[in-house]
């Protein structure tokens, strides 16, 4: 049952993002001045930071979670869904990068979400410094969950509220036209969405693959442990 | 100030290559990047489920 059911959500998967790439090039866009067909970029960038949310959300419950009982698999869900959060969070600001030099006239322009996000980046990648300099397993999940959720909680103004109280270039903040922009044509709606679910739900696919195969790992090394002791 | 010039025809657009068919050789190599990724996830999907099945894990995520 189990495995029928995650054969189906990651098909569906699968299906979303071949259908965001062949609706993304193809389907029609309004015609903007200065984005004229990047406009499409929106159906890339854009998921890779719901993406981002989503796996930390996940992450930080399962840290949570093992606040209240801690368990090696809590412990690596959090860890793995932490890793892929990252991994989009890279793939926006990398992405983000190539569409402002084009839209905005450079790579980086000290947008408040550009440099939120880059502020965001490095606390999550300190979550795994930090992991990595903590041998003793019980202390490491201890002190990696709670960071974990200090770093939700920094993620959260630099994101969604300090771009929003200035003035960002991004649409939506400081005052500039939201979503309403694009949805001049409602096509675009119609690839934004099935986009964002395809590409939460592969990463989801990757964090969950990472996370069974950390467990094989856990579990070989406890028996290695159970044979030497 | 961008809301003006939102749907005139004069905007420059890729009709060009659109029209020439071009694009479709886009649409077709990113597919085909998309489909090997997706192959090769697929593949290490499978090989941690052999390892849970030789540790005696059996769970689905």
């Amino acid at each position: 049952m189990r495995k029928k059911l995650s054969v189906v959500w990651k098909t569906l998967s699968v299906l979303l993002l071949i259908y965001t790439i062949i609706g993304g090039l193809l389907l029609p866009v309004p015609r903007l001045d200065i984005v004229n067909e990047t406009i499409r970029a929106l159906y890339f960038h854009v998921p890779m930071w719901f993406g981002m949310i989503t796996m930390f959300t996940i992450s930080t419950v399962y840290s949570i979670l093992y606040l209240r009982k801690p368990t090696s698999d809590r412990d690596i869900v959090a860890v793995e869904f932490a890793h892929a959060g990252l991994m989009y969070g890279i793939l926006g600001i990398l992405t983000g990068m190539i569409w402002a030099n084009y839209a905005w006239g450079s790579p980086w322009h000290g947008d408040p979400k550009q440099n939120g996000s880059a502020i965001t980046t490095l606390i999550y990648l300190a979550y795994f410094v930090l992991r990595s300099s903590v041998d003793n397993r019980e202390q490491k999940g201890r002190l990696s969950a709670v960071y974990n959720i200090f770093a939700f909680a920094a993620m959260i103004p630099l994101i969604f509220i300090i771009p929003r109280m200035t003035s960002s270039m991004h649409p939506g903040n400081g005052g500039n036209p939201g979503f309403n922009m694009y949805d001049l044509h409602s096509s675009m709606r119609m690839v934004f969405y099935p986009a964002v679910v395809g590409w939460i739900l592969l990463g989801i696919w990757i964090a969950t693959v990472r996370t069974r195969l950390r467990k094989a790992e856990e579990k070989i090394l406890d028996m290695e442990y159970e044979k030497n002791n | 100030m961008l809301a003006i010039p939102a749907y005139s025809q004069e905007v420059e657009m890729a009709d060009k290559m659109r029209s020439e068919g071009k694009i479709y050789v886009l649409v077709w190599i990113i597919l085909t990047i998309l489909a090997g990724l997706v192959v090769y996830l697929i593949t290490i999907d499978r090989k941690a489920s052999r390892l849970e099945k030789k540790l005696g894990q059996n769970k689905d995520l």
